[in-house]
């Protein structure tokens, strides 16, 4: 999973890393958990529409050996959306998959997140899910560590 | 030559009702849950991702469904559904450096730092066929340990430090060919290259790679690595300005590692050839790995004589839904084509039947076989 605080904060545009931040977050919600924080902000489901929630293809570039020229290395479903509040915010989200609904609750919770009266509420019910996520990562990473292998050359009997 | 028929849609239309409840099987046997074949069959919907080129497991599960398994028809029902789609954009190059790592292993390198790890392989076991999955028995739980904090870095970079192996072509921010927008002009360079080995057949570039070793074109090559995890994806939206994450894709890397003898400047040193897959799929990694070294070997001053060093004849053959559809367009009727060969071949028999009623003293060119002219294609509309 990509852990979000991997993202370094941008001591420049704080504003723009924390939002990157709670994008991901979002990104890695259920719809349930979407709402959920929404609730626990008092933020409505109220939004229009600025582009209906779409679903396309992004390329995914590689790079040549891992760090060299990017080639092209095949396609993946993404899902947007795009929305405004009735107070005027905008909110965006893009999603690998196909789920339509969960992206828009995303956008609409990125457009709440810009309102500093809820953000606190709704930091606060990313960085759960995130935890949540975290604990589901670690257990699957102590998996994985306990196939890590060590392998001895036998020296030839000549050696 | 394929000539357009028209009639036979009741039995098209029941054939295909036929199919759909052929594809049920046994319906006293449980309908296959998508959700089931992408959590138990997902090395095979990493391989439709990986050959349809859409990262998408819900979708490459549901398409293996109704191609009853399929891989090459459920290939096309992918690629088929990408066309529907609009492009969104590309992604930031991804890092395989900061894979989260389900598996990593060396065959060159026994201690490198970070250290390898088998994650869920079939390496080393028996193969022999256990029963109890049979019976739905389930399996106990993975054993855990402490995972080890250190970085791990490819080893490629590791080994290149001491320019004992050649560095990766640099981000020199050329123009990156995409071979589902435009066609490949000949020569492709790598980049394009690996777009179409990434998306090729698996058993077609396994089988070219084998043949590398094989001695047509031999490469000398060593696993350098093989790492399989999760890769984060980000993409900047205009709308945004800045880069968001889109989640991640699992992913397979290959760094193969090639003897090279040097040539003129360059002083002998390691090459490389490089693999990259959607989800879990080490054997597609390597083959594109062994190819893509293969298909360098103008660019390294080698002959080129063997099929896998070929670049044209490895392209244009390797994409299982290109050839998959000329070799079973066969199957449509060809009956006007077919006509006019046995036309053909009723004129040639006349003929040979009256050389053999002339008496031996016939001209001598007789004796030398007879050319088989193309046939002229007559076109009709039925």
């Amino acid at each position: 999973m990509p852990s979000a605080s991997q993202t370094p904060p941008d001591p420049g545009t704080p504003d723009v890393s924390a939002r990157q931040i709670a994008m991901a977050r979002a990104g890695m919600a259920t719809c349930d958990e979407l709402r959920e924080a929404l609730a626990r902000a008092g933020a409505g489901l109220a939004a229009e529409n600025l582009r209906p929630p779409e679903t396309g293809l992004v390329m995914v570039r590689g790079r040549i050996g891992g760090d060299g020229r990017p080639f092209n290395a095949g396609e993946a479903t993404v899902t947007r959306a795009a929305v405004r509040l009735p107070g005027g915010e905008t909110g965006f989200a893009y999603h690998l998959g196909r789920d339509r609904a969960r992206a828009r609750l995303a956008a609409i919770l990125d457009a709440h997140w810009q309102r500093p009266e809820a953000r606190p509420a709704i930091e606060a019910a990313l960085a759960a899910i995130a935890e949540r996520r975290a604990a589901a990562a670690a257990r699957a990473a102590r998996k994985v560590a306990a196939t890590r292998v060590n392998f001895f050359t036998l020296a030839r009997g000549e050696d | 030559m394929y000539v357009a028929v028209k009639g036979g849609e009741a039995a098209i239309d029941n054939a295909h009702r036929l199919l759909a409840e052929t594809r049920r099987g046994d319906p006293s046997v449980p309908d296959l849950g998508v959700a089931q074949i992408r959590e138990q069959m997902r090395l095979l919907v990493d391989r439709v991702m990986t050959e349809g080129s859409l990262y998408d497991p819900d979708l490459a599960a549901l398409a293996l469904k109704q191609a009853r398994g399929d891989v090459v028809e459920a290939v096309f029902l992918v690629r088929a559904y990408r066309t529907t789609l609009p492009r969104l954009g590309a992604t930031e190059a991804l890092d395989t450096g900061a894979m989260t790592l389900a598996r990593r292993i060396s065959a060159t390198f026994k201690d490198l730092p970070g250290g390898q790890v088998l994650g869920p392989t079939f390496d080393y076991t028996h193969r022999l066929v256990d029963f109890s999955l049979a019976e739905g028995a389930a399996p106990a739980p993975a054993a855990e340990a402490e995972p080890d904090e250190a970085a791990c870095p490819r080893v490629t970079d590791l080994l290149g430090q001491a320019g004992l192996l050649e560095p990766s072509p640099p981000d020199v921010g050329a123009p990156i060919g995409d071979l589902t927008r435009e066609p490949v002009d000949y020569p492709a360079d790598r980049a394009l290259r690996l777009q179409a080995l990434a998306r090729g057949d698996e058993g077609f570039l396994l089988a070219l790679g084998y043949s590398t070793q094989r001695g047509y074109g031999r490469t000398h090559p060593f696993v350098g690595e093989i790492r399989v995890g999760a890769v984060a994806l980000a993409f900047t939206p205009e709308e945004l300005g800045f880069p968001v994450s889109l989640g991640t894709v699992e992913m397979t890397e290959c760094q193969m590692i090639n003897q090279f003898q040097g040539h003129g400047a360059v002083p002998p040193q390691f090459t490389r050839g490089y693999g990259l897959v959607f989800g879990q799929g080490e054997r597609k990694a390597m083959a594109m790995a062994l190819v893509d070294r293969s298909l360098r070997a103008a660019e390294l001053g080698e002959a080129v004589v063997v099929p896998a060093q070929d670049q044209e004849f490895v392209l244009a053959h390797c994409d299982s839904l290109q050839a998959t559809g000329f070799v079973e367009h066969m199957k449509l009727p060809h009956y006007v084509d077919f006509q006019a060969e046995l036309d053909l071949v009723r004129r040639l028999r006349a003929e040979h039947a009256a050389r053999a009623a002339v008496p031996e003293e016939a001209e001598p060119q007789e004796s030398q076989p007879q050319e088989f002219e193309e046939p002229t294609r007559r076109e009709a509309a039925e």
